[in-house]
């Protein structure tokens, strides 16, 4: 078993882990850059050792520094959280190869899911339904080929990428060339890969994903699904599971599905497989994430399962829990530092943060108050998770919590999480990736 | 002829400028693409005229309401 695990990433999810560790009796070292010196889990850990840079190329994504400290510190373990290095299998193999354990699926997988083609590939080969898609595109001659083969709308996306960044939608053969031009762009200068594919875009899908879980030994299961469309620039706002208004039987069959194909593959540690869903009921693979996800606090509610407790002990060697069930309901916001109507990040000092401590409501920060909201990284300031027996009850736990924090200093997206949680459709269950738009637009044109 | 300064609407690191000083500009025109807690954030032309002056470059640091580019329309 590990002894000491180095966390390689920052605020509310390398706190998560710190707790784990302790929980596990496991002793945690964080790293942190000069501009998250006040973070309140810095003084959580076991250790905490300074980075010298600010940008993440010189903090979290600066491998040398990091695997100095792990080595320097005698780390035997390294989680990577979600973002920064997590899906990065060049950074996996280097720690396995300097003789220590990454918390995570072998390079092998982070490498195969990390490319949106072969991931599209390897799952359509084993049966998971695919909407239609390109191979690699090299120039504007395949691209047409495709969308007359396909029709429009279709969307382009950098095959390295992911969470939606430089995808491009087309509508018409006039947009093709540039959109390839834009999207070759944003993918040669955020991602290793600059390789782009189409594929046919789905107008308002419906975001939905499966938890899988998998050992060593070729053994996989599924932790049910969670319900991801409620979406701001492709970025996830409100996660719940159940899904509410959706055939629950396919949905089930759909999860058992995932599990096995990745015990087929030979898949470990934890995954999920996020996938669209027509409004007929149509499913179609979108990627694999090969490391924990941000609102995996969903799935621990209505599991009572801890998984990153989980992520340590597979990684380690270890068994898959047995007899999985759900219970009751579970609902998530993620608190950004951003201008609810703009949308455009806010950065300032945190002259007053205060969670709410109510009753089956859990928050998750990185953050305490007085401590700076800089520029160099994601704004995300809490994730706020309440469970209930019924949809309705998380959903006003979730309300009444959202009301209850204080935050002072910079501007949060607070108010439109509330507006939809108070949204009729959403209330119905009817939700798809347009609905903030449609929120948005109501509030402008008066309505509501 | 009356100067428009455009300002930064965050605080952030600029990515991308443009266009240059002399360009001529439509109300909504992308001058400046600031980047800012992972996203990217357009500095857009307030008013349609001619763009006399760009006061920063590419990596600079700007803070929320700073100058970044001058229209003269």
């Amino acid at each position: 078993m590990l002894k000491k695990i180095l966390i390689a990433n920052r605020g509310a999810i390398a706190r998560r882990i710190v707790r784990a560790c302790s929980e596990l009796r496991l002793q945690s070292v964080v790293v942190y850059s000069p501009a998250d010196i006040q973070a309140p889990y810095i003084g959580e850990a076991t250790e905490a050792h300074p980075l010298t840079g600010n940008a993440s190329k010189d903090s979290y994504l600066d491998q040398d520094q990091i695997m100095s400290i792990a080595h320097k510190c005698r780390a035997d373990g390294i989680h990577p959280g979600y973002g920064f290095m997590s899906e990065n299998a060049g950074f996996a193999q280097r720690v396995i190869d300097e003789g220590l354990t990454f918390i995570g699926p072998s390079p092998k997988w982070l490498a195969q899911m990390g490319d949106k083609v072969s991931a599209r590939a390897a799952m359509s080969e084993m049966g998971m339904p695919v909407f239609p898609g390109s191979e690699l595109i090299t120039d504007i001659a395949e691209a047409e080929a495709f969308a007359q083969r396909e029709g429009f709308p279709l969307v382009v996306k950098p095959a390295g990428g992911g969470g939606g960044m430089g995808m491009q939608v087309v509508h018409e053969k006039a947009q093709l060339g540039q959109a390839l031009r834009q999207a070759k762009a944003i993918a040669s200068k955020a991602f290793a890969a600059s390789g782009v594919y189409l594929e046919r875009w789905i107008e308002a899908p419906r975001h939905i994903e499966f938890q899988i879980m998998a050992d060593q030994k070729g053994n996989a299961i599924h932790l049910f699904e969670r319900e991801c469309s409620v979406q701001r620039r492709h970025q996830k706002l409100i996660e719940e599971s159940p899904a509410p208004g959706i055939d629950s039987q396919a949905l089930l069959q759909q999860a058992q599905a995932s599990a096995a194909i990745c015990a087929k593959l030979g898949y470990d540690n934890l995954g999920t497989i996020e996938t669209l869903y027509t409004l007929s009921g149509e499913v179609g693979f979108l990627e694999m994430n090969t490391r924990i996800q941000v609102e995996h606090g969903v799935t621990e509610a209505v599991t009572g399962l801890d998984l990153v407790q989980l992520q340590i002990t597979l990684a380690a060697g270890g068994s898959l829990p047995t007899q999985v069930k759900r219970e009751g309901f579970a609902i998530e916001a993620r608190l950004y530092a951003e201008d609810p109507e703009t949308q455009f990040p806010s950065t300032g000092t945190l002259n007053v943060f205060r969670p709410p401590k109510l009753f089956a409501v859990r928050v998750e920060t990185g953050y305490q108050e007085g401590q700076v909201v800089s520029q160099y990284y994601d704004p995300m300031l809490a994730k706020i998770i309440a469970k209930g027996t019924t949809r309705e009850q998380a959903i006003g736990r979730l309300l009444i919590a959202l009301k209850a924090f204080k935050v002072q200093g910079v501007r949060t997206n607070a108010s439109l999480l509330m507006q939809v949680l108070q949204d009729p459709a959403f209330l119905r269950g009817e939700v798809d990736t347009h609905i903030i738009q449609r929120i948005q637009n109501e509030k402008k044109t008066g309505k509501n | 002829m009356a100067k428009h300064n455009i300002e930064s609407e965050v605080t952030g690191n600029v990515w991308k400028v443009l266009l240059t000083a002399g360009a001529t500009v439509e109300a909504g025109d992308v001058i400046i693409i600031l980047e800012s807690m992972k996203m990217e954030i357009p500095v857009e032309a307030a008013v349609a005229g001619t763009l006399v002056e760009v006061l920063v470059a590419p990596e600079d640091q700007v803070e929320e309401d700073q100058v970044v580019a001058v229209i003269e329309s």
